[in-house]
């Protein structure tokens, strides 16, 4: 057992506590809101056992190494079979790069212009309006890329030799308007956080509302800007309709905007749309990607958080 | 007292002016990347709501699916949507608010708590297609439900859960102690203190935090389809173990068909439902939140 805590402070709140639950029937709302709280670890626990379980179902027949080898192709419908993850990793990582190319620049811009330069009454109407982005069910997103974007804009400018029907590029910039939001919004909050006095300093000195807003704001708020920028990363990891839609399902290790890929989600959704019966080792297969993407997305959020966190103490 | 100067002495001259000019014009460059979003959003709204037309009659919503383009129709699909939506809010919650209570107010301050707080943010963050494939495994497979609405409704409890604990917990916290101090001072239970006082006074957040989450939950397709949602329905899934199909998932289906048999049609009239449904939740949000903020 750990040090014994004489607090007296934790010795009142342990005392308070006894009587917490006076009546008998109360005994039974605590236990429900114990279990209410188990439900969440549960739901962790279950992520773990069923993903990393059946992925390890899959490693039995599928050596580990063959699965990270540069060369090894993702090849899981005909033979010679073969699942090099590499190739799914790399239409993830296309369609990141290029929304972020997208979203990136314009997030950050409306971050600026909302903490810097709007009124207050115009970021109150524009930043719920922006937010609204983010809402958006994904499905419609997707079908804007495959319908609007790809065959309506990106067919007559680029022609259809140059761009695929599925490709990269459309499934990309509907993702960039999905992620705008949260790049703009989670930096706007870091940007205001800012403290008044940096500010006033610089205007001090003959700064103009720019040069605040590159050379004094922009550095300030750093921590709160990488941190957006990898919350969007994770939730374009994660995003599975724009891309099983408009990207493809041709797996490709290309960073083209022009081609067809796969994501790993987009193989995901793929055998769940079809039938892949219990056993095989297609089905085992969306397991051990799953496990990859779950991993993934948890390294980016948590890094993103502890980013959060210490911004957020530096200034309080 | 007014001081009289020439306001030509005011204006700033060389590298200043140049750099004032830069300033003034940054505010409408900057203008236009924050619209930009928005601005093509709304271009794409317009085209889809073009391309919807032919399909929005009263004919579109009485249908079952079909393969003709001009026949097919929401209703099954609005039958599994409008159940399962249901079924997740009556059982999320619940157990949300139950989470977050606990965690706020009775759970004891140790290092489990802070660690089960971590979890409950980052599942906030789990992409919907592994709430899919753990839904496809324990629901349906495990306990057997098949792809049933209550199967979908349990996969997309557990995927809004920890968006509703979050905001539970933040709308508990806004709270004033006093009103907690003041019921526990008069000689209430603890129980008695957050039933009574604390949770009417955390309605307001409660509410925005659900509200968002449902419209979440109602645009969902992927973790759906991951359970086995994707078959065609021609019937109204009524019973908790009907198999079902929802709009976003018959979106999805009409929206894959090649182009030439017009369910394009289709795909844009089922948009226009499934976006009105989900702008009108977050108006209801934004209301529920702008009166909680005035008051």
């Amino acid at each position: 057992m750990a040090a014994f805590d004489i607090d007296s402070r934790a010795e009142i709140e342990q005392s308070l506590r006894k009587s917490f639950f006076k009546k008998p029937g109360e005994v039974g709302i605590a236990i429900f809101l114990v279990a209410c709280a188990t439900i969440s670890i549960a739901t962790t626990i279950a992520i773990v056992i069923v993903l990393f379980g059946e992925a390890f179902t899959f490693f039995q027949e599928v050596s580990i190494v063959s699965f990270f080898d540069w060369t090894s192709e993702w090849q899981p419908d005909f033979e010679p079979r073969s699942y090099g993850i590499w190739e799914l990793v790399a239409g993830t990582v296309n369609v990141t790069l290029w929304s972020l190319v997208i979203a990136v620049p314009l997030g950050l811009a409306a971050a600026i212009y909302l903490s810097e330069y709007a009124h207050t009454r115009t970021r109150r109407f524009l930043k719920p309006m922006l937010e609204l982005l983010a809402g958006v069910p994904t499905v419609v997103y997707a079908y804007f890329a495959l319908t609007f974007i790809t065959q309506d804009i990106l067919f007559p400018v680029l022609g259809k030799e140059t761009i695929s029907i599925f490709n990269s590029l459309s499934a990309s910039v509907m993702l960039a308007v999905m992620i705008l939001p949260t790049i703009a919004s989670v930096s706007e909050d870091a940007m205001s956080n800012v403290p008044r006095d940096l500010r006033e300093g610089a205007y001090a000195l003959g700064s103009t509302r720019l040069e605040v807003a590159f050379r004094v704001v922009f550095p300030a708020a750093i921590g709160g800007i990488m941190a957006s920028i990898l919350l969007a990363i994770a939730r374009v990891i994660g995003e599975t309709m724009i891309v099983a839609i408009a990207a493809g399902s041709t797996p490709n290790l290309s960073l083209s905007p022009l081609e067809t890929i796969q994501t790993m989600t987009g193989y995901i959704f793929q055998i769940g749309t079809g039938d892949a019966a219990r056993g095989t080792l297609q089905y085992s297969s969306i397991f051990a990607v799953g496990a990859l993407l779950f991993l993934m997305t948890l390294i980016v959020n948590v890094v993103a958080e502890i980013i959060v966190r210490r911004v957020r103490e530096a200034y309080e | 007292m007014s001081l009289k100067v020439d306001p030509t002495l005011l204006q700033a001259t060389g590298s200043v002016a140049r750099r004032q000019k830069f300033s003034r014009l940054s505010r409408w460059v900057l203008l236009f990347a924050t619209l930009l979003g928005l601005v093509v959003l709304i271009i794409l709204a317009v085209e889809n709501v073009r391309e919807a037309i032919p399909r929005l009659n009263l004919d579109f919503f009485l249908n079952y699916p079909s393969r003709k383009a001009a026949e097919a129709g929401l209703r099954s699909s609005l039958f599994g949507w409008i159940w399962v939506v249901i079924y997740t809010v009556a059982l999320s919650v619940p157990i949300a608010v139950g989470t977050a209570v606990w965690l706020e107010e009775f759970a004891p301050r140790s290092r489990l708590i802070t660690l089960i707080r971590l979890n409950i943010s980052n599942l906030a963050g789990v992409p919907s297609i592994i709430y899919g494939i753990l839904g496809l495994t324990i629901f349906v497979r495990v306990f057997g439900m098949g792809p049933s609405m209550l199967a979908g409704a349990f996969t997309l409890v557990l995927m809004i859960l920890p968006m509703i604990i979050i905001a539970s917990v933040e709308a508990i916290r806004q709270v004033p102690p006093s009103i907690r101090d003041g019921a526990l001072a008069l000689g209430a239970t603890r129980w008695q203190a957050v039933w009574h006082h604390i949770l009417p006074a955390s309605i307001p957040g409660v509410m925005t935090g659900t509200i968002l989450a449902v419209a979440r939950a109602a645009g969902e397709t992927a973790a759906l389809i991951m359970i086995g949602a994707f078959t065609f329905i021609a019937f109204d899934s009524i019973n908790p173990m009907d198999s079902f199909t929802t709009v976003p998932i018959q979106i999805y289906n009409w929206t894959i068909r090649p182009t030439s048999q017009g369910f394009q049609h289709n795909a844009s009239a089922g948009i226009v439902v499934l976006v009105v449904a989900v702008i009108f939740f977050n108006i209801i949000a934004l209301f529920v939140r702008e009166r909680f903020r005035r008051s």
